[in-house]
C-alpha cells in the first residue's frame, strides 16, 4: 500500500501531527501497536499544560511549551476538548530557597511566559487555605493549566480523521526498511506499507524504530511515576496546581485538582529497564504520600479512589528529539517526548508537519474541517437542552455510570464515534463511565452489555483494554 | 472411635464442639464444647446425617435476564451436592419461568426438586418502561 | 403547602419497599418510590442464596423470594413507582429524577425517605500495588454477573475480606466449578456470620487465613497471581510471611460504603463512623422531613432487620407528613467502652414511641460480656451476651419511662461492660 506518510503512534505526539499533516494534501496513515488510540503514556500522566518557566531559555522544548501552552488554550475550543487555566502555583518553604523562586521566574521571562508573579506567604494562603502553613512564598504562573489528556489526544485525531488521514490500531510496527525512494514498513499483523515519508512518534518504543534506519542510535530510559487519585468530593482542595520546588532529595509531587474534579497526587520518577512496567509500587505510593503532605498535610488518604502509573519516555540526550533524521532522509523523528510532552505536543505538530510539508512540497489541502465538536455530555447540559435531547433519544435518559451521571447514550457516542471505542478502558477514556468512586463496581455489567450489543462481539470477549484482558472466563457451567 | 472438631451454627455463638463417634454403629457418643442442647442436636445431623440447601442458578432462553435463581425445595444430604449441581448445569429452561415452579423433579435421585427463586420473564424489546 | 407528593422514597429495595408498605399502612397516601433498576428488590436480587427472612417470615429464603413477598404487596397496594429512573439531585423537599420517558423532572415533596443502599470499596481504595489487569472484582459486581448475567468471572479465585458477600462467593465460585484457592481476611477475626464460615469455607475446605492481606497483583491484561502477607497488630505487613497464589481472579470484599452523595446535596449531617446519616428515635435526619433506613443508613447484616428498620422510617415519615414537624428534645446516645456505634444517635425519651429499638455493633470480639444503657449514672437497662462480634449487629430495647428526670439527663451512653 503506498502512502505519503505512515505516522508510527498513536499517543497524543502522533494524533496531533496527523492532524498537522492533514491540512495537506497527503496520504497519510496512523499505525498504534495497542488496541486504541491513547494508550501508553498519553493515558497516564499528570494531565498539566505547563506555562513554560522550567525549561532552559533558548532550548527548542522551551520554544515549543510556549507555543504549546497557547495552542493548546485556543484548540480546546476548536476541537472541544477539556482544559482549564486553572494557573500553577510553585511553592517555596524555606526562606533559603526563595532565591530558587527568582531564578524560575526570570527564567520564565526569558521564555515569554506571561502572567508570572512572585507571591508573599499571605498571598498564597489566601489563594490556597489548605496548604501548609510552612510556605514562605511561591510563584504562581496563571497560563499553567490542566487538561483531559484522553479528550485532547482523541480531538487530534478524530478531526485528522474527518480531514482524511486512516487510522489502524492493533498494528504494532516491527521493522522499517529504508527503500530507494521512501520506506517499507512491516507489522506483526503481516500488513506492510510502503510510503515516502515515516513519522516516528512511538513513544517509548520511539528509539527502537529510530534505530531501525539511523547509525546514530538514540536509547529511552522508561521513567515511571506513580500516582493517586482521591473522591470529587475533596476536588476542591486546592485550586491551583501546587508544585514543590525541587530539593536535593528530588523534584517533589504535585497536588492538583484534575479536570474531571478529582484530586491527584504524584508522580515518582524511578528509572526502570521494562517498557511494559506499568505497575504502582508500595514504595512508590508511600513517597508520594509522604512528598504531598509537605504541601497539604490534610489530605485525607480514605478518600482515594484508585493509583495508576505511567511511564516517560526519556531520551539519554536529555531533550526532545524532533525533526529529519540526518543519515536517513524522509524519516522524522518526535522521540523522546518525555515532560512536557503534554503541553508541547501541538506545537512538535507544528513544527515537524512543517518541515515535512516543507520536503514534501505538499499542498495546502482547500476544504480542511477546522473544528471538531465532542460527545455531548449530559451532565453539562441545563434542563431544557437536556429533555430536548432526551426526546429525540431517550437512552440519554437511562443513567448507567451512577458516580459520573453518564448515560446510555453517552456510552453508545463513546463506541460509535468514529475511531470510537472497542474496550471498557477505551470507552472509559471517551465518556468517563467507570472512572467514578466505585471504580465501574455498579456499571461494569451494563457497560458489557451495551458494548457487546453495539459491536457484536460475544460479552465473554469484552476486554478491558488489549486483547487477553477479556473480563469473563466463559459462561457459568 | 473417632475424634472429630466442628463448629455448631446453631447460634451466632459458634462452639467448638469435640464429637466421639463410633464409625461402626454410626453411634454418637459424647458431645462437649456445646453450652445449650442445639449443640448436641446439630452434632447428630452432622455426623450421621449432614444435609444442606443448595442455592445456584439454571441458564434460561429467551428471558430478561441470562440465568433464573433456584434452590432445593429441601434439604438434601451433602454428598449429592456436586451431582445436584451436575443436573443443574446439564439443564437449560426457556421463559419465561415463574417464582416457586419446579425445573428439575427429583434431581440426582434425592426425591428432592428444584424450583425457581424469582420469576424471569420473557424478553421484551429495550426496555424504557418506567412503570410496572 | 401543597406538594407534588406527600413522600418520595429513594430506592425500591428491601428497605424502600419496606418503608412504602409502612407509610401506606400508617395512612400516607399520595407516594412515590424511585428506582434506578428496572426490577425492584435492590441487591436482593442478586442474592440467590437463602438465610432471608427467618425473622420477618418465620421461614428460610433466597433474597428473590423475600424481595418477592415485599414486590407482591407493592403491586397489592398500588403504590406508584417509577423504575429504570435515576435521582441527580435532592434538597429538603424536592426530588430531580430522569428516566428515558420524562426525562428530567423535579417534583416537590413533604418527605423523602433515603434507602439507596451502599456501594463496595473498589480496590483502588485500598491502594494494593502492582497492575490494574482485568479480573479484579468486587465480589457484588462477580455475583451480579454470576447471578444475573450467568457468566463466569474466572476459574481460580483469591478472595480478599471474609465479610458476608466474600463468604458467599467464595460457595458460589466453587459450586459454578472455579476454584477458590483461599479467603485472606486483614483482622484475627472474620467479619461475616458463622453459618457462613461452616458452610461456605469449611465445607469446601477452602482455607481462610485470618491477619492477612494481600501486598501485590500480578498480571498485565488479566491478573496471574496475588501474594499474601501476614500482618501485625498495627495491620502492616510482616517481612518474610509472603505466600504466593498463581490466579486468574481477585475477588474483593472489603468494605460496603452507605451511598450518601444525594444525602450530601441536601445538606444532611452523616456519621463519621457510620458514613450513614445521624438520626433520632424517629429514624429523622437532622434535615426535618427527610428520614433514612436500610443500609444507606448503616450497613446490616440481616434483611430482616433492615425491614423493621425501614417499616418504622415509614411510620415515621407518614406521622411527619400527617402532623408536620414535632418539637423534640434529642439527647445524644454515647457509645462507649467496646461500642463502636449506635443507630439511632440520639433519642427524645420523652416523645420516643412506647418502644424503641437501639442497633449497635461493638469494637471487636467480647466472650460474656453485658451491654447496659445509662441515663446520666442511671443504669436504664442491662443484658447479658455470651458472644458480641463486630460482624453480627446487636439490638437492646427500651421502653418508654416516665420514672427518670429527663429535663436533667445530659447523655445517654450505652456500653459494654463486666457481667456482675
Amino acid at each position: 500500500m503506498e502512502y505519503d506518510v505512515v505516522i508510527i503512534g498513536g499517543g497524543v505526539v502522533g494524533c496531533a501531527i496527523a492532524r498537522s499533516l492533514s491540512k495537506y494534501t497527503l496520504d497519510t496513515i496512523l499505525l498504534e501497536k495497542e488496541e486504541d488510540l491513547c494508550s501508553g503514556t498519553s493515558k497516564a500522566n499528570s494531565g498539566i499544560v505547563h506555562s513554560g518557566y522550567d525549561p532552559k531559555p533558548g532550548t527548542l522544548m522551551a520554544q515549543l511549551n510556549i507555543e504549546g501552552n497557547a495552542l493548546i488554550h485556543t484548540l480546546s475550543k476548536e476541537l472541544d476538548f477539556d482544559f482549564k487555566e486553572n494557573g500553577s502555583l510553585i511553592i517555596c518553604r524555606e526562606k533559603e530557597h526563595l532565591d530558587q523562586l527568582k531564578t524560575l521566574y526570570n527564567r520564565g521571562i526569558a521564555n515569554g511566559v506571561k502572567g508570572l508573579e512572585i507571591l508573599q506567604k499571605e498571598q498564597v494562603m489566601q489563594l490556597e487555605p489548605n496548604l501548609n502553613n510552612d510556605v514562605v512564598g511561591a510563584l504562581l504562573c496563571k497560563t499553567g493549566g490542566i487538561v483531559d489528556p484522553f479528550g485532547m489526544t482523541y480531538a487530534f485525531a478524530e478531526n485528522a480523521f474527518a480531514n482524511g488521514v486512516k487510522f489502524q490500531c492493533n498494528t504494532p510496527v516491527i521493522s522499517v526498511e529504508k527503500l530507494k525512494n521512501g520506506y517499507l514498513i512491516s507489522c506483526q499483523n503481516g500488513k506492510k506499507f510502503q510510503t515516502k515519508y515515516v513519522v516516528n512518534a512511538a513513544g517509548l518504543y520511539s528509539d527502537v524504530i529510530h534505530n531501525e534506519v539511523s547509525q546514530h542510535q538514540l536509547h529511552i530510559t522508561p521513567r515511571r511515576g506513580n500516582y493517586m487519585l482521591f473522591d470529587k468530593a475533596i476536588g476542591n482542595m486546592v485550586s491551583h496546581t501546587i508544585f514543590q520546588l525541587p530539593t536535593q532529595k528530588g523534584k517533589g509531587v504535585l497536588v492538583t485538582p484534575t479536570i474531571h474534579n478529582n484530586m491527584m497526587i504524584g508522580p515518582t520518577s524511578v528509572h526502570m529497564q521494562d517498557r511494559e512496567d506499568t505497575s504502582t509500587t508500595a514504595e512508590d505510593l508511600a513517597l508520594i504520600k509522604e512528598l504531598a503532605q509537605k504541601s497539604v498535610t490534610a489530605i485525607p488518604f480514605q478518600s482515594v479512589i484508585t493509583s495508576f502509573s505511567g511511564l516517560r519516555a526519556a531520551e539519554d540526550g536529555k531533550d526532545f528529539v524532533i525533526g529529519e533524521v540526518e543519515d536517513s532522509k524522509g524519516f522524522f523523528d518526535a522521540a523522546g517526548i518525555k515532560s512536557p510532552g503534554l503541553s508541547c505536543s501541538p506545537a512538535i505538530a507544528e513544527h515537524l508537519a512543517k518541515a515535512l510539508v516543507a520536503k514534501a512540497h505538499a499542498q495546502k489541502k482547500p476544504h480542511f474541517i477546522k473544528t471538531r465538536q465532542g460527545q455531548v455530555r449530559t451532565k453539562d447540559l441545563d434542563p431544557t437542552a437536556y429533555n430536548a435531547l432526551i426526546k429525540k433519544n431517550p437512552l440519554y435518559g437511562k443513567i448507567v455510570c451512577r458516580c459520573e451521571q453518564i448515560s446510555e447514550g453517552e456510552i453508545i457516542d463513546a463506541i460509535q464515534r468514529p475511531l470510537g471505542a472497542t474496550s471498557l478502558d477505551g470507552i472509559k477514556r471517551r465518556c468517563r463511565a467507570g472512572s467514578g468512586r466505585c471504580q465501574a463496581g455498579f456499571c461494569t455489567a451494563r457497560t458489557m452489555e451495551i458494548l457487546s450489543e453495539q459491536t457484536g462481539i460475544p460479552l465473554e470477549q469484552i476486554t478491558k483494554n488489549a486483547e487477553g484482558s477479556e473480563l469473563l472466563k466463559g459462561e457459568i457451567k | 472411635m473417632i475424634i472429630k472438631e466442628l463448629t455448631c451454627i446453631g447460634c451466632p455463638m459458634g462452639c467448638q464442639l469435640t464429637i466421639e463417634f463410633d464409625e461402626i454403629q454410626k453411634k454418637l457418643l459424647h458431645v462437649s464444647g456445646n453450652q445449650c442442647p442445639k449443640g448436641n442436636r446439630y452434632a447428630h445431623k452432622e455426623l450421621t446425617n449432614p444435609t444442606r440447601i443448595v442455592t445456584s442458578s439454571i441458564k434460561i432462553e429467551g428471558g430478561e435476564i441470562g440465568v433464573v435463581s433456584v434452590k432445593t425445595q429441601k434439604d438434601i444430604p451433602k454428598s449429592q451436592i456436586f451431582p445436584i449441581m451436575d443436573a443443574i448445569h446439564q439443564t437449560t429452561v426457556i421463559a419465561p419461568v415463574y417464582i416457586g415452579s419446579v425445573l428439575i423433579h427429583d434431581v440426582a435421585g434425592t426425591h428432592v426438586d428444584i424450583i425457581a427463586t424469582k420469576t424471569v420473564l420473557t424478553r421484551k424489546k429495550e426496555s424504557t418502561d418506567t412503570t410496572l | 403547602m401543597k406538594y407534588d407528593k406527600d413522600l418520595i422514597i429513594i430506592g425500591a429495595g428491601p428497605a424502600g419497599l419496606a418503608a412504602a408498605l409502612s407509610s401506606k399502612e400508617n395512612g400516607c397516601t399520595n407516594i412515590l418510590i424511585i428506582e434506578r433498576s428496572q426490577y425492584m428488590g435492590g441487591i436482593l436480587n442478586q442474592c440467590i442464596h437463602n438465610g432471608f427472612g427467618l425473622h420477618t417470615f418465620h421461614q428460610e429464603l433466597t433474597g428473590p423470594e423475600y424481595a418477592a413477598r415485599y414486590e407482591k404487596s407493592i403491586q397489592d397496594q398500588h403504590i406508584p413507582i417509577s423504575l429504570n429512573t435515576m435521582v441527580l439531585s435532592i434538597a429538603a423537599h424536592s426530588v430531580t429524577y430522569v428516566n428515558q420517558t420524562e426525562g428530567l423532572v423535579t417534583l416537590t415533596c413533604h418527605a423523602i425517605i433515603l434507602a439507596m443502599g451502599c456501594r463496595e470499596r473498589p480496590r483502588g481504595a485500598l491502594n494494593i500495588p502492582g497492575y490494574r489487569p482485568s479480573g479484579i472484582y468486587p465480589a457484588g459486581t462477580a455475583q451480579q454477573l454470576m447471578n444475573i448475567e450467568g457468566k463466569s468471572v474466572g476459574k481460580r479465585i483469591v478472595i480478599l475480606g471474609s465479610g458476608d458477600i466474600g463468604l458467599i462467593m467464595a460457595r458460589r465460585l466453587t459450586l459454578e466449578g472455579s476454584k477458590v484457592l483461599a479467603v485472606a481476611e486483614i483482622m484475627p477475626y472474620s467479619g461475616g456470620l458463622k453459618r457462613n464460615i461452616v458452610q461456605c469455607l469449611d465445607d469446601f475446605h477452602i482455607p481462610l487465613y485470618l491477619s492477612h492481606t494481600i501486598t501485590q497483583i500480578e498480571g498485565k491484561k488479566r491478573v496471574e497471581g496475588v501474594t499474601l502477607q501476614k500482618v501485625g497488630t498495627d495491620r502492616k505487613p510482616i517481612e518474610g510471611t509472603t505466600m504466593h497464589f498463581d490466579c486468574d481472579t481477585l475477588l474483593l470484599s472489603v468494605g460496603l460504603i452507605p451511598e450518601n452523595e444525594l444525602s450530601i446535596q441536601a445538606h444532611v449531617a452523616l456519621s463519621p463512623i457510620t458514613h450513614g446519616p445521624l438520626v433520632d428515635d424517629t429514624l429523622q435526619t437532622s434535615v426535618a422531613g427527610i428520614f433514612a433506613c436500610g443500609n444507606v443508613l448503616h450497613v446490616h447484616d440481616l434483611v430482616d432487620f433492615v425491614s423493621e428498620e425501614a417499616a418504622l422510617a415509614g411510620k415515621m415519615a407518614s406521622d411527619y407528613v400527617k402532623n408536620g414537624e414535632k418539637q423534640r428534645n434529642n439527647i445524644p446516645l454515647h457509645c462507649k467502652n467496646g461500642v463502636r456505634y449506635s443507630v439511632p444517635q440520639s433519642i427524645d425519651p420523652l416523645e420516643m414511641e412506647q418502644e424503641i429499638t437501639i442497633r449497635f455493633r461493638v469494637t471487636d470480639v467480647f466472650h460474656n460480656r453485658s451491654v447496659a444503657l445509662y441515663a446520666n449514672k442511671t443504669l436504664l437497662k442491662k443484658i447479658k451476651k455470651k458472644i458480641l462480634a463486630p460482624g453480627e449487629m446487636e439490638t437492646i430495647t427500651i421502653k418508654k419511662t416516665q420514672d427518670i428526670a429527663w429535663n436533667e439527663v445530659q447523655a445517654l451512653t450505652i456500653q459494654t461492660e463486666e457481667t456482675v
